[in-house]
């Protein structure tokens, strides 16, 4: 893999940088993981009428913010700046979260992160804890890993319980289970909640009223809680948590022991910036000038909120997006979502089809480079390169220069090599070049005007493997009758 | 290695090309020019489906309706004037489930931001702890004009990091069904909002 400026001989031993696991690989290459998301007519209304009319909320708020430009600017270089001090602003926020009365540990990858969150479970005497909704415990796994410790997890936010329920996996960074409608989730929660009246309505009012009946005892007993954070303040120690529902303040407030997940990238240098992030991401993830609940908790206030709080800072494959400059940018990324919502690859295929627990344009670039790109090679070719991405992103992550520089590292199959060999030499002599063309015409040219009477259209719809690949999911255009060179000359 | 060492020197050695430092451009608005804030909270506010009325003399009018109120122990006293009904003080400190059964909690709060329809509390004065406005179902907040500012940085200005802050714009709410947007999940689902003006001698 080249990874410029970085030296991956092993000389730097244990210190290189290292990839991640847990549920950021794709099972299956994207393309056949989509093919049954595409052909589910039921998901992509579900996904169409979700992402458009996010689409329009969004564009609305962030319409009417005059400085809007301005902000991503600031967001952008803030972020920035964090990558390159990274190191540095992890030990001042250690020190200033453990001043605080916050203990902070470190977790090389997804099974240490998990077994170092069963420790503390375990010893606060608890077996189960309520779950905040957080893309860091999705990533390493951790239901699972609480699970096969005899510890249950319960998700308490509104779209992760439905999909807990469902028995299924969030396939939206925000909105986890945006492939559901109303009808559908009524289903599930009659069939999987015992307390839900049997004639409960498809209203999403009476949805989250039985969902609040439901949870409202757990909330009140629960002994520990676990949960991400949006931001981690490297300056005070202080954790940031974003919400809309009031049960990430349940779970940060009223359990004994509270236990936060946190990427090494969540720091911000100062709490000062959180003026830029606190208007940045509610406008751009749930299309609101602000989200109903922001809590913030520096280690441990007396008499208020948890009295054992834990900070649990995880690398799993951060350092190596951390090590490509080019690639870098992705670590900017404040899980908004507001590049799913416009990615017509997304709208179209889901969540699912991207293996990863992060989907869409981000997820494209941010997989692979957590894994390593081999791990991952179908990603970064899941978009059309459109660019709607890099339009919305807050913090202005350049999307599509890091799908195609991600794209070279990825490997090529032998025949795809080979061809692109010969097409070099053709393409290096004008000669050569016309000739080719020529040969093309030639060969084609029946067939072109046989196609041409039969559709009106110039395009193979299928073509014998291997070339199957290509017509799978296009046409194939074939040679115009003459070159524009040809038409040049003749007038 | 301890993980801790290993993840630092991991890093470390990701920034081996040494980026250069960076400039952060802050030219976005730090201050906001309206002279109606007031105005523009109370639009914001009722936006989220808050319930906003102004002047102290509204918040009797209010309470008559609420049989048990939770309180912070340092409640004005004004704001309780005239009030009949049964008045939890959190002190000691009531549990989860001496909050669940009250049928509202009356609080002040330490600024609000007009821009975003936020208010903001960091377990100031006539505050009280966290659990104190989480649990109870009907939050009654208190907002004295000179707390209203414009935009963030102004409101950030304001506050002390180190103090537990909850910032709440309009009840709780979830758009995890198809996108719409529902009023009342687990936080409180009803939000009113009493905004005192200088000009009023009990709101000072």
């Amino acid at each position: 893999m080249n990874r410029p400026g970085v030296d991956r001989s092993g000389t730097g031993g244990a210190a290189a940088p290292a990839t991640g696991s847990g549920r950021i690989r794709t099972p299956l290459p994207f393309p056949t993981a989509a093919k049954p998301a595409v052909a589910d007519a039921q998901l992509r209304a579900n996904l169409h009428r979700a992402t458009r009319t996010i689409r329009a909320k969004r564009a609305r708020v962030v319409d009417e913010v005059p400085d809007w430009e301005a902000l991503r600017d600031a967001g952008s270089a803030i972020k920035a700046d964090v990558q390159r001090r990274l190191p540095e602003l992890l030990e001042q926020f250690e020190a200033s979260a453990t001043a605080a009365g916050a203990t902070v540990h470190w977790a090389r990858d997804a099974a240490e992160a998990c077994r170092i969150v069963v420790a503390l479970t375990r010893a606060a005497g608890a077996d189960e804890v309520v779950k905040v909704k957080s893309m860091a415990t999705q990533e390493i796994e951790l239901n699972e890993a609480l699970e096969a410790a005899g510890i249950a997890a319960y998700e308490t936010d509104l779209a992760e319980l439905i999909v807990q329920l469902g028995e299924d996996t969030p396939s939206h960074i925000l909105v986890p289970a945006i492939h559901y409608n109303r009808a559908q989730i009524r289903e599930i929660f009659q069939r999987r909640m015992p307390d839900a009246p049997p004639d409960l309505s498809d209203e999403p009012a009476a949805l989250a009223e039985v969902a609040r009946a439901h949870l409202r005892r757990r909330f009140l007993s629960a002994r520990v809680a676990v949960s991400g954070a949006n931001f981690a303040i490297a300056d005070t120690g202080t954790l940031v948590v974003v919400e809309s529902e009031g049960n990430g303040r349940m779970c940060l407030t009223l359990p004994e022991t509270l236990i936060s997940v946190v990427g090494v990238e969540k720091l911000l240098p100062t709490f000062t910036d959180l003026e830029v992030f606190l208007q940045l991401l509610p406008r751009s993830s749930t299309g609101e000038r602000m989200n109903p609940y922001t809590s913030m908790w520096t280690g441990v206030t007396p008499n208020d909120g948890p009295q054992a709080v834990h900070v649990v800072l995880v690398d799993n494959g951060r350092s190596a997006v951390l090590a490509d400059p080019v690639g870098r940018p992705a670590l900017s990324c404040i899980r908004c979502s507001a590049c799913l919502n416009v990615c017509p690859v997304y709208e179209r295929a889901g969540g699912h089809a991207y293996g990863s627990v992060y989907p869409g344009p981000i997820g494209a670039i941010l997989s692979p480079q957590l894994t390593g790109v081999a791990d991952n090679a179908s990603l970064p070719y899941a978009s059309t390169l459109c660019g709607a991405c890099y339009d919305v992103c807050p913090v202005k992550i350049n999307i599509p220069e890091i799908l195609v520089h991600l794209r070279q590292q990825a490997p090529h199959p032998v025949a795809e090599k080979a061809t692109m060999r010969v097409l070099a030499w053709v393409m290096r002599s004008p000669r050569r070049w016309a000739t080719a063309l020529r040969l093309a015409r030639v060969g084609a040219g029946p067939l072109g005007a046989y196609r041409e009477r039969r559709s009106g259209a110039r395009t193979l719809r299928r073509l014998p493997w291997p070339a199957s690949a290509w017509t799978r999911s296009r046409d194939l255009p074939l040679p115009a009758p003459q070159t524009f060179r040809e038409w040049w000359e003749k007038q | 290695m301890t993980a801790r060492d290993e993840i630092l020197a991991r890093l470390r050695t990701a920034l081996a090309d040494s980026p250069p430092p960076v400039h952060v451009p802050r030219r976005y608005r730090r201050v906001h020019d309206r002279p109606d804030l007031v105005e523009v909270l109370i639009d914001r506010l009722e936006d989220y489906r808050a319930v906003v009325h102004r002047g102290i003399d509204a918040l009797a009018g209010l309470l008559a309706e609420v049989d048990r109120l939770a309180v912070p122990t340092d409640i004005p006293a004004d704001w309780l004037a005239g009030y009949a009904g049964q008045v939890r003080r959190d002190a000691p400190p009531l549990s989860p489930a001496e909050l669940d059964v009250v049928d509202a909690v009356l609080t002040g709060c330490a600024v609000a931001v007009a821009d975003t329809g936020t208010i903001i509390l960091d377990t100031g004065p006539a505050q009280g702890r966290r659990a104190l406005t989480l649990v109870p179902d009907r939050h009654i907040c208190v907002v004295r004009t000179d707390q209203v500012v414009g935009l963030l940085p102004e409101a950030l200005a304001r506050l002390d990091p180190r103090a537990p802050q909850t910032w709440i714009s309009g009840p709780s709410a979830t758009s995890d069904i198809e996108l719409n947007r529902v009023e009342g999940v687990h936080g409180p689902r009803r939000l009113e909002v009493v905004l005192v003006g200088l000009d009023d001698p009990l709101g000072r």
